[in-house]
């Protein structure tokens, strides 16, 4: 009974997208209730519910928590739990736009280099000030530079008569990303100050350990102008998957629309990787995932990606937490160690 | 040239001219120079590599040639945008493979790209659009099965659903019975034949084209060699020069079109 119920939502033929959504909405919220109160030091959910209703406006009442509690909610746990929203919901949002613009499934911005690109750039922008002209921003927009530099060359390299080979794709992503860490390490060894080499490994690895109210406008923004941007062009990128000639005889202008995914996937890997560091696999599992619950529909691959993403993200950054605590594990570690048996598994199973 | 005569030009669904294309220094298509009137069935035959693909390539902008023009109901194809010549133009080309997979409906319904804007979801006037493509291909049953699993001629069938979805009333086909079985490959000719629009077609197999086409172009080399009614253009001296085969024409009895016997170096030997 209840088994039919559960199939009947997620039923492959007529997706209720409704009904996925709210739970999908759901299951973000208690997430982030929830996680807020896993740590090092563990907090009560209902605490935690206390103290966020303390924020609103009018409803003073009296204070059940400790300021330490206090503290770890509000300064520490929430803008962290959101960022990993945040940050898996561009991640696997990178994913799909790379894996529409290069028509594979094994596109992913840390497996096609992206990510040690935009590690490289960033490094250079945090250590030496290469991108100081752009004041607060200027770590973002290194990143960004670094990721579109790769994405182009990826891209460029991999095309051959017009078309993505797969095996020049997969190499030149691996080969661009070899250089790009040589890149970061270069420049960390390089490095005028003591922290360089501290800083770039927390590029390499990847954490949402540092996350400060103020990391998060920026990539929230960028996430939802993109996200809106890749939602008006949902049909562009379904026909995109059928080659670019018959995107073309379907009346897109497929030159625009590669120009479009590149700056897309650039600006959400580059921001995303500026405030977390690289974390992989996320934008190889998530939609792959979608694809099984949902289709390949992009208007709802889209969507349920950005939130399932989150929801992973989130829980990934619990257990890197909690494995070894006090000690932190970047998560970065840990999306690696699920997700490298995941890209292997989806190179032996598909063609 | 222009089109002088207006009479003519409102005939006229397809006009190509002087078409020049070429790739990594090759020349591939040689001033070409060819037409379709409203309502035609037209193919192009020729031997593999002769330049069929690209020509066609070039009429729907799938590639830019180096000079020439391709006039569509009288415009310039190459100064009209996307949509509007999505909306005139469908086409069946060789890319058949897809990296994820789609639902028969879902393939179908993406024919309706280019009538919508951002954001705009299906109409009911979409659906049923799609619903009678899905039904015009014989394919109502297996509307919610995955594109992956369906066999070759399938496959093919949605392509065309595709297309009948853009409702366009030219139709530019690659070979689209390639890699069929004889029972598929009549079924897809039948059903664009039965729909009553323009096709200009690349084919492969010489007996279908004289079944099906009103008018033949021969492409060897990038160049068109000869065109005219199957009757004219399927002549066993013109066949051995495009083919380098010998064959024995005949107009068959019950279909009263040409059909063609080839006669295989071996057997010629043996007889003398």
């Amino acid at each position: 009974m209840k088994r039919n119920y559960i199939q009947k939502i997620i039923n492959q033929d007529e997706p209720n997208m409704k009904i996925i959504t709210i739970l999908l909405l759901i299951v973000s919220t208690l997430s982030i209730l929830f996680s807020i109160g896993i740590g090092p030091v563990s907090v009560h959910p209902l605490t935690v519910i206390e103290i966020l209703f303390s924020k609103l406006p009018f409803l003073t009442n009296e204070n059940n928590w400790t300021q330490v509690e206090f503290n770890i909610v509000w300064g520490l746990r929430l803008p962290r739990v959101l960022l990993g929203m945040i940050v898996g919901a561009s991640l696997a949002i990178t994913g799909v736009v790379m894996q529409a613009l290069v028509r594979n499934h094994l596109a992913d911005p840390f497996i096609l280099g992206v990510s040690s690109g935009a590690s490289a750039t960033a490094t250079l922008g945090m250590l030496f000030g290469a991108f100081s002209i752009f004041g607060t921003y200027s770590l973002s927009i290194s990143a960004f530079i670094g990721a579109a530099v790769t994405i182009i060359l990826v891209y460029t390299l991999s095309r051959v008569n017009g078309r993505i080979n797969v095996t020049h794709l997969l190499l030149s992503g691996v080969a661009i990303a070899l250089m790009m860490d040589a890149l970061t390490r270069t420049i960390t060894l390089s490095a005028p100050n003591a922290l360089g080499l501290h800083n770039a490994t927390f590029w390499m690895s990847g954490s949402l350990a540092g996350a400060k109210w103020g990391y998060l406008t920026l990539p929230l923004i960028v996430a939802v102008i993109c996200m809106i941007v890749l939602m008006s062009q949902y049909r562009a990128l379904n026909a995109l998957l059928f080659g670019d000639e018959t995107a073309g005889t379907l009346g897109f202008n497929v030159g625009r629309l590669h120009k479009l995914l590149i700056l897309v996937a650039s600006l959400l890997a580059g921001v995303t990787i500026a405030v977390s560091g690289s974390i992989g696999f996320i934008g190889l599992m998530v939609p792959h995932i979608t694809r099984l619950l949902v289709g390949s529909d992009h208007k709802r691959v889209l969507p349920v990606s950005a939130l399932l993403g989150g929801i992973f993200v989130v829980w990934t950054d619990v257990a890197a937490r909690m494995v070894i605590a006090p000690e932190e594990l970047p998560i970065g570690i840990l999306t690696a160690l699920i997700g490298g048996p995941f890209f292997i598994w989806l190179l032996k199973t598909k063609k | 040239m222009v089109i002088k005569n207006k009479e003519v030009g409102e005939k006229l669904k397809l006009l190509v001219e002087n078409l020049n294309f070429s790739l990594n220094e090759k020349q591939i298509i040689e001033d070409m120079n060819l037409y379709v009137s409203k309502g035609e069935f037209v193919g192009i035959i020729g031997p593999n590599g002769s330049g069929k693909s690209t020509l066609l390539k070039n009429l729907y902008r799938g590639l830019k040639p180096d000079s020439g023009v391709v006039f569509l109901d009288g415009e310039n194809v190459y100064k009209m945008n996307p949509k509007a010549v999505a909306k005139k133009i469908g086409v069946v080309g060789q890319e058949n493979v897809i990296p994820f997979d789609f639902k028969v409906e879902e393939i179908v319904a993406m024919g309706r790209s280019p009538y919508k804007g951002f954001f705009d979801g299906d109409s009911k006037k979409d659906k049923e659009i799609v619903a009678n493509a899905i039904e015009q291909i014989g394919m109502s049953v297996m509307e919610k099965r995955n594109y992956i699993n369906l066999s070759g001629g399938e496959k093919q069938r949605v392509l065309l659903g595709r297309v009948l979805a853009q409702q366009t009333d030219l139709l530019l086909l690659d070979e689209p019975t390639n890699h069929l079985d004889i029972q598929h490959q009549l079924q897809i000719f039948d059903l664009i034949k039965g729909l009553g629009v323009t096709v200009l077609s690349a084919i492969h197999d010489l007996n279908l084209a004289a079944l099906y086409c009103d008018r033949l172009y021969v492409v060897k080399d990038g160049r068109i060699l000869m065109a005219g009614t199957p009757e004219e253009v399927l002549t066993s001296q013109s066949i051995y020069e495009i083919y380098g085969v010998r064959s024995d024409v005949a107009i068959h009895p019950t279909t009263k079109k040409v059909t063609i016997t080839y006669l295989p170096v071996s057997l010629l030997e043996g007889d003398n």
